[in-house]
């Protein structure tokens, strides 16, 4: 691997990304309830993957189109699984931190938190 | 300078690894158990994604991308189940 500005460019890309994924999981690990923690470990990591995805395309500029679709990949189906999982949590009734104050879903169905 | 900071962001990417790993072992419910779940999976194609840097081989990246598609309908097909069985 030859320094140029784009790969250095690329390796700071790369590690900005992996930063994003620690942060992901360190907030798995310190949230205080299942809903805090599916927002923490979905948004972070959904843009820690795509920081590191550019990265490694800024790498290897030849290998662009896969990273590319797996990009968009990880863009489309992170917010839809997470989205899943929450409503599967709310309709479960896993108990909310006592933090939470606002429960939108509840108000709109009727039944009370 | 730019091997190394591949290294940097692979060992990063591994302690990420570890700690969604502690929330799969301890989470108190199984949904926190999915939840850490889906962080693994996306994780792990992250972590494919610098076996193909670290080796040079494009071929890898399309073992990521379809790990990305089984996983995620795996997470969609848990979360179906624990919302009202299948």
């Amino acid at each position: 691997m030859t320094d140029t500005a784009l790969s250095i460019f690329g390796g700071f890309l790369l590690v900005a990304g992996a930063a994003f994924l620690l942060l992901g999981s360190l907030g798995l690990v310190r949230m205080p309830d299942l809903f805090n923690r599916i927002q923490a470990g979905t948004k972070a990591t959904t843009l820690g993957t795509l920081l590191t995805l550019a990265g490694a395309a800024c790498l290897q500029p030849a290998w662009g189109l896969k990273l590319l679709l797996i990009g968009l990949f990880v863009l489309l189906t992170n917010p839809l699984s997470s989205q899943v999982m929450a409503r599967a949590a709310h309709r479960m009734g896993i108990e909310k931190s006592q933090l939470t104050m606002v429960d939108h879903l509840a108000e709109d169905t009727g039944e009370k938190s | 300078m730019a091997e190394f900071l591949v290294y940097v962001a692979a060992i990063l990417t591994g302690l990420a690894f570890l700690l969604a790993l502690y929330r799969f072992f301890k989470g108190p419910s199984a949904a926190d158990r999915v939840v850490a779940y889906d962080v693994l999976t996306i994780v792990a194609i992250t972590g494919i994604v610098f076996t193909a840097l670290a080796e040079g081989r494009g071929i890898y990246l399309d073992v990521a991308l379809v790990y990305a598609l089984l996983s995620f309908l795996g997470v969609i097909v848990v979360a179906r189940y624990l919302e009202r069985g299948l």
